[in-house]
């Protein structure tokens, strides 16, 4: 579990980048809390960095985009998901569960811890 | 229509066919593309590639989705003439390939020197030459870099990273005027030098020395830098040359409207290879960007199809970005000569920073960022946003 912060911190409209096993974005959407990895499937670009438009986040460089409830790419240039991870908030504060790898078959599923 | 052919099989013509198939269109649609490989981003191959960090297969362009978009692929061959009265796309080796309308995305080639060259001097704009510039990059190889622009740049970047010795030559006083002007062209540039690649501005290119292969390069100041590898980065002219006879109208690249609509009915051009009218400047403009080959096709193809299309207000604003040195260079709007720089945040002479390109009504008309994506983002959709 990561401490993010204070949830008066992060107002609607408004990323943070935490570091975990990789780094991680965490975005305050309308009052709902969404977290994803931070860096972007297509190149190295910080997805904290990017534009909220709704429930998706446009990547600050090359403008893919990605659905923060699911990490799914909306178009290109990403073809791959970025981890999606469970975000809670106890006593004021932002926590995120870092979702772990695991490996299945050569396919990397993913699980929330 | 039943059967649109799509000329040109990069980023701009692959855009074009998923938008066809995105907005309905299910006759049937031929691409015929010169190079032997299925399309592929080109932006990696001075940096992510060239370094040897990514695959072929990473810089694909397409994914499992496109099996579905129902393409006949003419792959490896080129196209030699547009009979636009007979409708058809004439190819290299004869067959003609009839069709009801056509779609222009051949992009663009990098300028070659004039003349013949001795071996180890290249040019680099496709996967081929990639392949063949990244088995020279060997550590301790003397590249020479002949222009500063942004390729030019990012492969000195790139073979820095790579450990070769690097020289770049700019015959400009600063590099990458026409973009950024003199003061930014010049932040941009000192990033050479703070990364051990030596930059020589204000020199041209006098020789290349070597019979077989390559040794040194000859400035026109009369210096000589030896050299194991040469890149020649000089810019790109526009792949039109096959349209000659056809009517329509080429002046750098194929006149087009916003759209991408020429003067001939059923026949557009996107991308590269399209010299096309922009609102956001009240002019044309003819331009290179992987951002504008990605986007411009969905407006292209609505307007074949007579289709509603209304793109972000953002994506009207012209847009690329550079990677050099592990700094993230991005540049939005238009600089025009009379515009004047001003630092918004940050700082160009210690790192990071973001500055406005403001035009004579002190209006920004353009931005540029040095590892500043955040506001750089706000930035650019606040230019969009003009009244």
């Amino acid at each position: 579990m990561i401490l993010v912060g204070e949830l008066a911190g992060l107002p609607p409209g408004e990323s943070v980048r935490v570091q975990g096993e990789v780094a991680i974005a965490v975005f305050n959407v309308d009052g709902e809390l969404y977290a994803i990895d931070d860096t972007c499937s297509h190149q190295d670009a910080s997805l904290s960095d990017g534009w909220l438009e709704g429930c998706a986040v446009e990547c600050p460089l090359h403008a893919a985009c990605f659905d923060l409830r699911t990490g799914q790419p909306s178009g290109p240039p990403a073809k791959k998901p970025v981890r999606t991870h469970a975000v809670s908030i106890e006593d004021g504060l932002i926590y995120v569960h870092e979702s772990t790898r695991v490996t299945v078959g050569g396919a990397v599923v993913e699980e929330v811890g | 229509m039943e059967h649109i052919t799509v000329v040109g099989a990069s980023l701009a013509g692959l855009a074009t066919v998923r938008a066809l198939r995105a907005q309905e269109f299910e006759g049937r649609i031929t691409v015929i593309g010169d190079e032997r490989h299925e399309p592929y981003d080109r932006p990696p191959l001075s940096k992510e590639y060239l370094a040897g960090t990514v695959t072929e297969e990473d810089i694909g362009l397409t994914d499992s989705d496109d099996a579905d978009l129902g393409v006949e692929w003419v792959i490896g061959q080129t196209a030699a003439s547009l009979d636009t009265a007979g409708k058809a796309v004439v190819l290299a080796d004869g067959p003609r390939v009839g069709t009801d309308a056509v779609v222009l995305a051949t992009g663009a080639r990098a300028r070659q020197l004039p003349g013949g060259f001795p071996q180890g001097v290249h040019t680099l704009r496709t996967l081929d030459d990639a392949r063949a510039l990244r088995s020279e990059l060997v550590p301790g190889a003397r590249l020479v870099v002949i222009g500063a622009g942004f390729i030019g740049a990012e492969i000195a970047s790139t073979a820095a990273g790579l450990g070769c010795e690097v020289d770049i030559v700019e015959a400009a006083d600063v590099p990458l005027q026409r973009p950024l002007g003199a003061e930014m062209g010049a932040v941009c540039g000192r990033l050479h030098a703070r990364n051990g690649a030596r930059l020589h501005a204000g020199t041209g290119l006098a020789e290349l020395v070597g019979e077989t292969r390559v040794k040194a390069v000859r400035l026109t100041d009369g210096r000589e830098l030896p050299a194991d590898v040469v890149v020649v980065g000089i810019g790109a002219q526009p792949n039109t040359e096959w349209l000659a006879g056809s009517g329509l109208e080429i002046d750098d690249g194929v006149r087009t409207d916003e759209q991408g609509r020429t003067t001939i009915p059923e026949v557009l051009a996107v991308g590269d290879c399209a010299h096309s009218y922009r609102d956001y400047t009240a002019g044309w403009l003819r331009l290179e960007h992987w951002t504008n080959a990605l986007q411009q096709p969905a407006a292209a193809v609505a307007a074949l199809l007579g289709r509603e299309h209304s793109a972000p207000a953002h994506h009207s604003v012209p847009y690329f970005w550079s990677d050099q040195y592990g700094h993230k260079i991005q540049f939005a709007g238009h600089r025009r000569a009379d515009c004047t720089v001003q630092i918004e945040e940050g700082d160009p002479d210690s790192g990071d920073f973001l500055a406005l390109y403001l035009n004579s009504e002190e209006r920004p008309v353009g931005v540029l960022a040095i590892d500043r994506a955040r506001p750089f983002g706000q930035w650019r959709r606040k230019l969009a946003k003009r009244p």
